[in-house]
């Protein structure tokens, strides 16, 4: 089960208001690289990972990516804080307060909704782990292009944050990648699928 | 207690708690690992003091510790996503 603590894993306290920033921000919530897809794809593919190491590190990320989902929401959240309409006019951000107000709701920058599509679990621990390398990559490549966007410091400093932590999972991956492919024979790293091994020669 | 000293608590907690969500993703793949563990141990208990004492001078972090002898507290106090500003 989990359990709420009543704080952020890193503090979000921004004072200026900025529609347009939110709009971009708000992909790492629910874009195809964003925070609730890391948290979900994570903790879905543990359950048919016979690794134990693999399986704590599958919920232990997972479970710090949901601190990360709320994160990114607090900050689109105080960045569109008790919005004017005329503010909402003036970044662009109508089109979005149409449907939510000023609620947050899990879509990508460019208005694409969540989907369970932008993740995978395959139930190949070996393809998981570099689906998983892959996403952190990406999730990094994504702060990457929004801090080029950013000159606020309050806005900055949580979205470095999160970039760094990106760059820590991807190396928690990799070792968990060498963990399963150190247990299979060295000849045939990559042929089959450890986890599942009826037999394919029929 | 005052504004500073919670800050200075509150802020205790995250630094402590982050060494120790850090740590035990390392550790996870490191299990054997001695000087984490030691530094684990050393981390852990300044956080089990911070949290004691800012849940007692402040108010709850987990609604396990909400203490029921007035009313019902948990949902008194602003919610972290709110931000002090």
């Amino acid at each position: 089960m989990w359990s709420y603590e009543r704080r952020l894993q890193y503090p979000v306290n921004i004072k200026e208001r900025n529609p347009r920033l939110a709009q971009v921000i708000m992909s790492q919530f629910g874009g195809p690289d964003g925070e609730l897809a890391a948290s979900m794809r994570y903790l879905s593919q543990r359950y048919s990972t016979k690794n134990r190491k693999v399986a704590g590190i599958l919920t232990d990320i997972g479970t710090e990516e949901l601190a990360h989902m709320e994160m990114v929401c607090a900050i689109v959240h105080q960045l569109t804080r008790d919005l004017t309409p005329q503010e909402i006019m003036e970044g662009n951000f109508e089109r979005y307060y149409v449907d939510h107000t000023l609620a947050l709701w899990p879509q990508s920058a460019g208005g694409i909704p969540f989907n369970s599509c932008f993740f995978q679990s395959k139930g190949d621990p070996i393809t998981d782990m570099i689906e998983n390398m892959a996403a952190e990559q990406k999730a990094r490549t994504t702060y990457d292009n929004i801090l080029r966007l950013v000159h606020d410091h309050d806005v900055c400093e949580p979205i470095k944050f999160l970039r760094q932590r990106e760059i820590n999972h991807f190396q928690r991956f990799g070792e968990a990648l060498r963990i399963i492919t150190d247990e299979l024979d060295s000849k045939n790293f990559y042929a089959v699928n450890p986890d599942y091994l009826p037999d394919l020669r029929k | 207690m005052d504004k500073t000293s919670r800050e200075k608590l509150f802020a205790c907690i995250t630094a402590t708690s982050f060494v120790l969500d850090d740590l035990r993703l390392y550790l996870d793949t490191h299990p054997n690992d001695q000087e984490a563990l030691d530094y684990w141990r050393k981390v852990q208990r300044v956080r089990n003091e911070a949290v004691e004492e800012y849940t007692k001078c402040f108010g709850p972090i987990y609604s396990y510790d909400v203490d029921v002898s007035n009313r019902w507290t948990w949902v008194d106090e602003p919610w972290p996503w709110e931000g002090r500003c």
